[in-house]
């Protein structure tokens, strides 16, 4: 920025953990500097050291960790080696820090206001009396409406959007010089994701703060920081303004990075390096595979679906899309029969299987013609089984187990899982490797419709784009149609053919691919689509 | 084979008190079946002339009032004792445990019977309803097996319905029935294994419990009659010696039981450790 | 006024409870091998003393209308009457409850009192001394069995050191027993301003509340120390600390007050286990309570206080629920604005 001392400035900083297996180096050796007013963003995939260098920073390490070397320097006070009565006088106050998952980090059984009120108490910044006035006058700045009535509530009885606002309200309310936000928006829906995001933003500038913002997205680090660092394995590997590493990234990792980022104008084949051919399309019969009908589910007094029309033709690839709570997730289970609809119909292949109660629907012939790839790859896989043994489950069970393991080999193979994984347990897999696993499980007797829920929403960007890539490469080559459940506008664009967007349990909007994401017709959806973080455009 | 071995030394090393408890548990178990083809005097014969004799070369443990062989008594108890924690643990499993997990897997009716079951119990102080049970049935040793076991069905019940319940809604359940496995088939293959390593954990637990609970039983009379050497009895026996200074006539058979529930429990703590580390006590 | 609502709900959930314990004294009643009349009119009883008593319990008639006799005779505070004492049950028990109640609740005291700063202390020095300290205590608290630990203390108090009165009851035999305004005896010398009364009863109290104590001790301190470290290790203490707060703010107003709510729920089965273990520490120090009441009664074949006992611990044991349940619902705020 000018030629002033950094605010923070960290020189070759190292630390470790103790762990089982002998000591683990998280953070290798970094540098990393953040001027005043300036937004950093640390940008890595899991294992990366990102959130660990803040933790250091804060000196808030888990007890196994220390720093074993390197120097953290905040506004000319160095805080590797300061008392923790310092670093105490120094968090809250000048340095503050804004954590993931927003309910949880407040105290569950105490008031709001209160727990804003025993940060400013705590650093002088208000008496007893004037507290609770300075607790509500912050609630406002952090757009909370009716923040008299709200300083008495609390966590539970707010939504996670508004939690977060608290938690951004009790970072803020002593005007630290620097906050730390470690993955404040994930987990959180993409319209409140922005409205967290503006708001911190905001704040920041106002104040001429500092910011460090931690993430796994490589475009929201781009779209609402000055500077974005690239960490990999504990080093930094790259540090640019924000305009040109999306555009022009030196290092190889950031490339891939940047590359296996899902984005407007380019296709599933740009997003992994040396990617193969598209395989040829199988030869499909066409005709409709599923027909739903005024599909109706009633939990109580609410409609969790409320009257929904969908369709899926042979060898296509259809999106839904939504916030949660909008009723997504009820219909997929409702067309994998796992649970019963209300009222309505779903027909597949000309049989009318909500006709089948879902509980008799596993001895059912139809139930090997539906599957599902789940979202966490570890929820999904029984601890107890080996890889072999899940994959092998469906066959053994409504196939044919002749040549057992050279079924499941030949599975393997398909799916890119090295085959003496087969013989390995889950916790001995990555998260990759996991989700091969099932959909390995998945495709195993050859479906012909594979309902895909957020597939890839817990795996690094580098390992989704593979995975995104393998899913489309079986389509082609087995043509099974695709449900694909998702909140992420963009993957939805690369793997579907049409997109159907829902709200509140209806639909709001369906259409070709390109109609609805590029030229939607209803605003909600295009609320949708402009909440996702937009960041710099490759150059032409 | 040798695969299992390599890792249960593996885990033996990290885990040494692990190690000590299984240890033994072995010796328990041997002393049980071996212990009264070996004791060096008939637990059950007395001899008035050397009626409370002090520990010395000839009695390791002492005489007890009636001139019978404390150590004799001891280790003979041991396969009593043993037997009652071993059927009560395999009796409570068997119905709580099951009952537990059809609870917590299908809910509804099956879920408010085995509650109001286990609420019911629960309603009493456990040993207080041990003993409400044997008063009613009579002093025997299968009494006594009954009440341990139906004194602890709500704990078994609960563990199990709660683990279930977790794992009832856990994406590999729902991708087993996918691949076509009926109810049944899930709650045996895929969920039972699953839960039986925490299950397994409180059996060691209540294998302690069971013991105590026999002892506590028979120290207030309603456990097993005289003569039968039994721990509990024992100490009853003895308890008027420690008033008048004959102290061994209850420490030792007070120690061995000490010794026996002490051994279970760290056994099911390090079971415990080794099965799921993130809930070390 | 709302704060009532959800205690009598909870007090309608515990009727099913009450309906259980009941039907199951009953059964217990009526499942005495042989002949059930011969055991209530005990072991020297003539032909026409076990008949008379037949036709008293109403045992010739069907199992329903016995079950509604039953009831009437609860209702009506009929517990039946002690062959030993020649008494009512019930009167007995209720004279006797309060040295039950005086032990149990000091040993009570004394467990929270050392076992939660123990559990705290072991989370916040994890892998110290103390927290080895904590683990030993809990492990060999429950694996002691608690009438051998009363015979142990007797022992070494009594026998070898000589500091313990003889473990004979409540009060030594010399001083005057205070006049009942609480029953609680510790309670009752202050308030009549017996000196000596005082001194004597706190000696023979302390043996046997030690030793229900020591038993108590090992849950308690087991689960303070788990609580803490579940929540010393969640989210919210992270942010608190994150944010300056002091270490005593973040340990005792946002750690252990969130602590304290399973340390609460643990209470009952605590309670479950002192209930039950009284009975063996009143056969030790053959203190004047409902729990060696029963086993003399069972001694000599007595079987309508054994009865009586069951039924009288039970309530007691509902009540105390009770009253953990309101009281964590007063602490706990998700529970008190959802209810």
């Amino acid at each position: 920025m000018d030629g002033s001392p950094p605010l923070l400035d960290v020189r070759g900083l190292t630390v470790e953990f103790a762990t089982r297996r002998g000591t683990v180096r998280a953070v290798d050796e970094i540098d990393l500097t953040v001027a005043k007013g300036e937004t950093l963003g640390i940008v890595g995939e899991s294992g990366s050291g990102k959130s660990v260098t803040s933790y250091a920073v804060m000196r808030i390490l888990d007890r196994a960790g220390h720093i074993a070397a390197g120097s953290v320097v905040f506004s000319g006070i160095p805080l590797h080696n300061a008392a923790e009565s310092e670093m105490r006088d120094l968090r809250g106050r000048e340095i503050s820090m804004v954590f993931q998952n927003p309910r949880a980090a407040l105290n569950p059984i105490r008031k709001i206001g209160e727990q804003i009120e025993d940060v400013l108490i705590r650093h002088n910044q208000a008496t007893s009396r004037d507290a609770h006035g300075k607790a509500v006058a912050m609630l406002a700045q952090v757009r909370i409406s009716r923040p008299e009535e709200r300083y008495r509530a609390f966590p539970f009885e707010l939504s996670g959007g508004m939690c977060q606002r608290v938690v951004i309200a009790l970072a803020l309310a002593c005007r630290p010089q620097l906050l730390i936000a470690d993955e404040p928006t994930t987990g959180l829906d993409v319209t409140t994701q922005k409205a967290v995001m503006e708001l911190m933003t905001e704040l920041t500038r106002q104040r001429n703060m500092s910011a460090i913002l931690i993430t796994h997205d490589l475009g929201l680090a781009a779209t609402y920081c000055d500077t974005v660092m690239v960490m990999e394995k504990g080093k930094v590997v790259e540090a640019a303004p924000a305009a040109t590493i999306f555009t022009a990234p030196k290092h190889p990792y950031t490339q891939r990075l940047v590359r296996a980022t899902p984005r407007p104008g380019i296709g599933l084949r740009d997003l992994v390096t040396n990617p193969r051919p598209l395989p040829e399309m199988a030869p499909v019969v066409p005709g409709r595979l599923l027909q739903v009908s005024a599909l109706v589910k009633r939990y109580g007094e609410t409609n969790a679906i409320d009257g929904i029309d969908l369709h899926i033709d042979r060898g296509e690839s259809v999106g839904l899309v939504g916030e949660s709570g909008c009723g997504k997730s009820t219909t997929s289970m409702a067309i994998m029969r796992l649970l019963d609809p209300t009222e309505g119909r779903i027909v597949f292949d000309g049989e009318t299987i909500s006709d089948i109660p879902a509980r008799d629907f596993a001895r059912h012939p139809m139930r090997r013609r539906i599957q599902m790839v789940f979202q966490d790859p570890t929820d999904s896989l029984n601890p107890r089984f080996t890889a072999a043994r899940s994959i092998a489950d469906p066959i053994l069970r409504m196939g044919d187990s002749k040549n057992l393991r050279a079924q499941c080999e030949a599975l393997a193979r398909q799916v890119g899982l090295p085959i003496d994984l087969l013989d390995r347990f889950p916790h001995q897999m990555s998260g990759g490797q996991k989700a091969r696993v099932g959909i390995a499980r998945a495709i195993a007797l050859r479906p012909d419709l594979v309902i895909l829920d957020e597939p890839t929403a817990a795996l690094d960007v580098s390992v989704q784009a593979v995975v995104l890539n393998l899913l489309e490469d079986l389509k082609r080559t087995l043509g099974i149609s695709y449900l694909f459940v998702s909140h992420d506008l963009h993957v939805v664009r690369l793997m579907c053919d049409r997109v159907v967007v829902m709200r509140a349990g209806r639909i709001v909007e369906q259409g070709t691919a390109q109609q609805v994401l590029e030229a939607p017709t209803e605003d909600y959806t295009r609320e949708l689509i402009a909440a996702i973080p937009h960041p710099p455009q490759e150059q032409a | 084979m040798t695969d299992t071995l390599r890792h249960a030394r593996h885990l033996i090393g990290e885990n040494p008190v692990t190690g000590v408890a299984f240890a033994l548990f072995v010796l328990l178990l041997l002393a049980a079946v071996f212990g009264p083809l070996l004791v060096p005097y008939d637990p059950l014969a007395t001899d008035s002339s050397a009626s409370l004799v002090a520990p010395s070369a000839k009695h390791l443990f002492g005489t007890d009032q009636l001139g019978r062989d404390i150590f004799s008594r001891v280790v003979a108890a041991t396969r009593l004792d043993m037997t009652i924690a071993l059927s009560s643990v395999i009796v409570v499993f068997a119905a709580g445990g099951l009952s537990g997990i059809a609870a917590g897997y299908f809910g509804g009716w099956t879920d408010k019977i085995v509650g109001r079951l286990a609420d019911t119990i629960m309603a009493f102080p456990l040993f207080v309803l041990a003993m409400g049970i044997v008063a009613a049935l009579g002093n025997t040793v299968t009494n006594i097996v009954i009440a341990t076991a139906v004194v602890n069905f709500p704990l078994y019940a609960r563990l199990a319905r709660a683990e279930a319940n977790v794992r009832r809604d856990a994406g590999f359940v729902m991708a087993a029935r996918l691949a076509g496995n009926t109810d049944t088939r899930i709650l045996l293959f895929h969920i039972l294994p699953n839960i039986l390593p925490i299950v397994v954990v409180q059996m060691s637990l209540t294998m302690g419990y069971a013991i105590l609970n026999a002892a506590g039983l028979s120290f207030i009379g309603l456990g097993v009659r005289p003569p039968t050497p039994e721990w509990g009895i024992m100490v009853a026996e003895g308890a008027a010696g420690i008033i008048s200074g004959e102290w061994w006539t209850a420490l030792f058979p007070g120690l061995t039981l000490m010794l026996a529930v002490f051994c279970f429990n760290l056994l099911g703590d390090g079971l415990r450790d080794i099965v799921d580390p993130q809930r070390r006590t | 006024m709302s704060a009532f609502r959800p205690i009598a709900r909870r007090m309608a959930t515990a009727l099913p409870s009450v309906a259980g314990v009941i039907v199951v004294t009953f059964l217990l009643t009526r499942v005495l091998p042989g002949d059930t009349a011969a055991y209530f009119a005990g072991p020297a009883a003539t032909p026409s003393a076990i008949a008379e008593i037949r036709a008293k319990l109403g045992l010739d008639q069907p199992l329903p209308v016995q079950f509604l006799h039953y009831i009437a005779d609860l209702v009506h505070g009929n517990f039946g009457s002690s062959l030993t004492t020649g008494q009512p049950v019930l009167a007995d028990m209720l004279a006797r409850l309060p040295a039950s109640a005086e032990l149990i609740f000091i040993a009570l005291f004394l467990a929270v009192t050392i076992a939660v700063p123990l559990g705290i202390l072991a989370a916040l020095h994890e892998r110290s001394w103390i927290d080895h300290l904590c683990r030993v205590v809990a492990t060999a608290g429950v694996s002691l069995p608690v009438f051998f630990t009363g015979l142990l203390l007797v022992y070494v108090f009594y026998y070898v050191l000589g500091w313990s009165p003889s473990p004979i009851g409540r009060i030594d035999v010399f001083a005057t027993t205070p006049p009942t305004i609480t029953g609680f005896f510790l309670f009752d010398t202050l308030i009549a301003g017996d000196g000596a009364a005082f001194r004597s009863t706190a000696a023979q109290l302390i043996l046997p509340a030690l030793t229900l104590a020591i038993f108590a001790l090992a849950p308690i301190a087991r689960m303070t120390r788990g609580a803490m470290l579940s929540v010393l290790g969640s989210d919210f203490v992270r942010t608190a600390r994150a944010a300056g707060l002091s270490p005593y703010t973040v340990v005792m107003a946002y750690a252990f007050r969130n602590a304290v709510l399973p340390v609460i729920t643990t209470l009952g089965m605590v309670f479950s286990f002192l209930l039950g273990a009284s009975v063996l520490v009143e056969k030790v120090y053959a203190w004047p309570g409902i729990g060696s009441y029963a086993v003399e009664a069972l001694i000599v074949s007595d079987y309508a206080p054994v009865q009586g006992f069951v039924l009288v611990m039970a309530v007691l044991y509902l009540l105390l629920n009770l009253g953990i349940d309101i009281v964590y619902g007063l602490i706990d705020p998700r529970i008190r604005l959802e209810g």
